[in-house]
């Protein structure tokens, strides 16, 4: 069910740049299933955008997009081991923006016996003192891994429990965990041009009470870079999107079984232009048909 | 991996082309001067090659192995390890060459680096050229700054390059276990560049090429 919060709101209302991306009214979200725990709509990915190394420069700016996510009333941010040094940059912005409302989102990317000790090496890099969500990545492991993290959660060394995948790889073995497993949250590819989990996932996900994250919302930034070539239509206005990266998370999070979606950035223009897609109204049934049939013929 | 073929070279990509490059910039800067040394190299190495004594043909083969063992260490573990976890098998590969050069080249002597006149030689001679001149100011060309280029001897595309030309140049012909990592590493270093959507892809592929052909079809000279 979608939700209302107030914190947004005045987060945006403090926020001067905030009504350049349309965060007017309060943010939205939605409860976790498992807890009733509420999310925002839009988080925040970190896949290549925040994999600088140890330049300072750079690590700086991840540090500002951090910070222009939080004043926009995000919360969940979502990475992995896998990305290079993405996790540490996350830290070093923790650290320095010490947000109180952080949802911390992270992945076991390893094999067989390693994984214990690559969570606790996450959360030092993290640097917060636990992870709230830890999910297997691409399902690596997950007969090793999903004991260990339902353990971890037994012991509330995490609050969550998830499985992740990406551009429809091992859709079937998805579905059979979530039948059988109590996952909290799956991590799958959904946009406007990539529907598959509608028809199974989705609707599995609402039958087993499990969160649903979405990555790639923008198919890597191919998909804004084919719209960009385009007017944003005026009809956009209606559900309150002002640039083409709203047009696509709305639709995203409109469906009502998706919990968040995650685009990734090191801008802080784009940060705050998705972040208004937490914002206003949400395309209903008929205005999302609208939106497919308008981005396939374009 | 499971279901690899569905993985698009993109999808192996860790970083941006913008965090790349810079990575170059921070390198040269955490480097300098080996750039000297390392430009100075190229040039004793090309005047050397006119001699065909055997402690000049040593000499080559041990500057030869001190371009991969510093790149191998400085750059792959100093510097791509922060944005690429498979840097350090980069690094292994750089290194097992610097050894193996180390023990064709100076301990066993297997390494005689002789220029003739032959089609063959001249062109492995050029690649040598493109390597240490053509190659940065591609890069340049291809949208990075100065300070941003790869350098023979200092980064991996144009040393790779410029050993495949110098054991092309090999008499007898190189070890071919000698020619294995420089044109493995110029595919990956190739990819890696396409992947970026850089044109300089083109340049590192085709230099390889160019180089294992040119290595592989070399003839002894009497």
């Amino acid at each position: 069910m979608l939700r209302l919060l107030g914190a947004g709101a005045a987060a945006a209302l403090l926020n001067p740049g905030a009504a350049h991306g349309q965060m007017r009214g309060q943010i939205l979200a939605r409860r976790i299933p498992s807890s009733r725990e509420e999310i925002p709509l839009v988080g925040l990915g970190s896949w290549i955008t925040f994999n600088v190394g140890d330049d300072a420069v750079a690590r700086a700016e991840c540090a500002e997009v951090m910070r222009a996510f939080f004043a926009s009333g995000g919360r969940l941010i979502d990475s992995s081991p896998m990305y290079g040094s993405s996790q540490s940059v996350i830290g070093e912005g923790v650290a320095k923006l010490n947000p109180s409302r952080l949802f911390s989102a992270d992945k076991v990317w390893t094999g067989g016996d390693d994984g214990r000790s690559q969570i606790v090496e996450t959360r030092r890099r993290w640097r917060v003192r636990n992870l709230d969500l830890v999910q297997v990545h691409n399902l690596m492991d997950w007969r090793e891994h999903l004991p260990m993290l339902l353990q971890m959660k037994a012991a509330k060394q995490i609050r969550y429990v998830g499985i992740t995948t990406s551009e429809g790889r091992r859709h079937r073995e998805i579905e059979q965990i979530m039948r059988t497993e109590p996952l909290d949250f799956v991590q799958v590819t959904y946009n406007v041009l990539d529907r598959e989990i509608e028809s199974r996932i989705l609707p599995l996900a609402r039958e087993r009470g499990i969160a649903v994250i979405v990555n790639r919302p923008f198919q890597e930034g191919a998909l804004i870079r084919h719209v960009a070539r385009h007017r944003l239509p005026a009809w956009a206005g209606e559900i309150d999107c002002a640039n083409w990266p709203q047009f696509l998370l709305k639709f995203i999070v409109s469906h009502p079984d998706v919990t968040c979606a995650i685009p990734a950035t090191s801008s802080i223009a784009h940060v705050r232009e998705n972040m208004g897609a937490s914002y206003g109204r949400l395309p209903d049934q008929q205005m999302r048909r609208r939106m497919i049939a308008y981005v396939e013929q374009i | 991996m499971p279901e690899w073929w569905t993985y698009r070279l993109s999808d192996l990509l860790l970083f941006s082309a913008r965090t790349y490059y810079r990575m170059f910039e921070l390198y040269h800067a955490q480097v300098w001067p080996f750039h000297v040394i390392a430009i100075a190299s190229v040039v004793a190495i090309l005047v050397l090659l006119r001699r065909e004594d055997g402690w000049a043909q040593r000499t080559i083969a041990g500057l030869l192995a001190v371009w991969w063992l510093w790149v191998g260490f400085a750059f792959h573990l100093g510097r791509y390890s922060t944005i690429n976890w498979a840097a350090k098998y980069f690094a292994a590969m750089f290194v097992s060459q610097g050894l193996l050069l180390v023990w064709y080249g100076i301990v066993r002597g297997r390494l005689r680096f002789v220029v003739s006149r032959s089609v063959g030689d001249r062109m492995a001679v050029g690649l040598l050229v493109v390597s240490a001149v053509l190659e940065p100011i591609a890069g340049r060309l291809a949208g990075r700054t100065w300070s941003q280029v790869e350098l023979v001897g200092v980064t991996p595309d144009p040393t790779a390059v410029a050993a495949l030309a110098l054991l092309a140049l090999a008499t007898p012909r190189s070890p071919r276990a000698l020619l294995v990592i420089p044109f493995t590493w110029c595919v990956i270093g190739g990819a890696t560049l396409w992947a970026l959507g850089s044109a300089e892809a083109w340049v590192v592929f085709l230099s390889g090429l160019l180089g294992l052909v040119l290595a592989l079809s070399h003839r002894a000279h009497s």
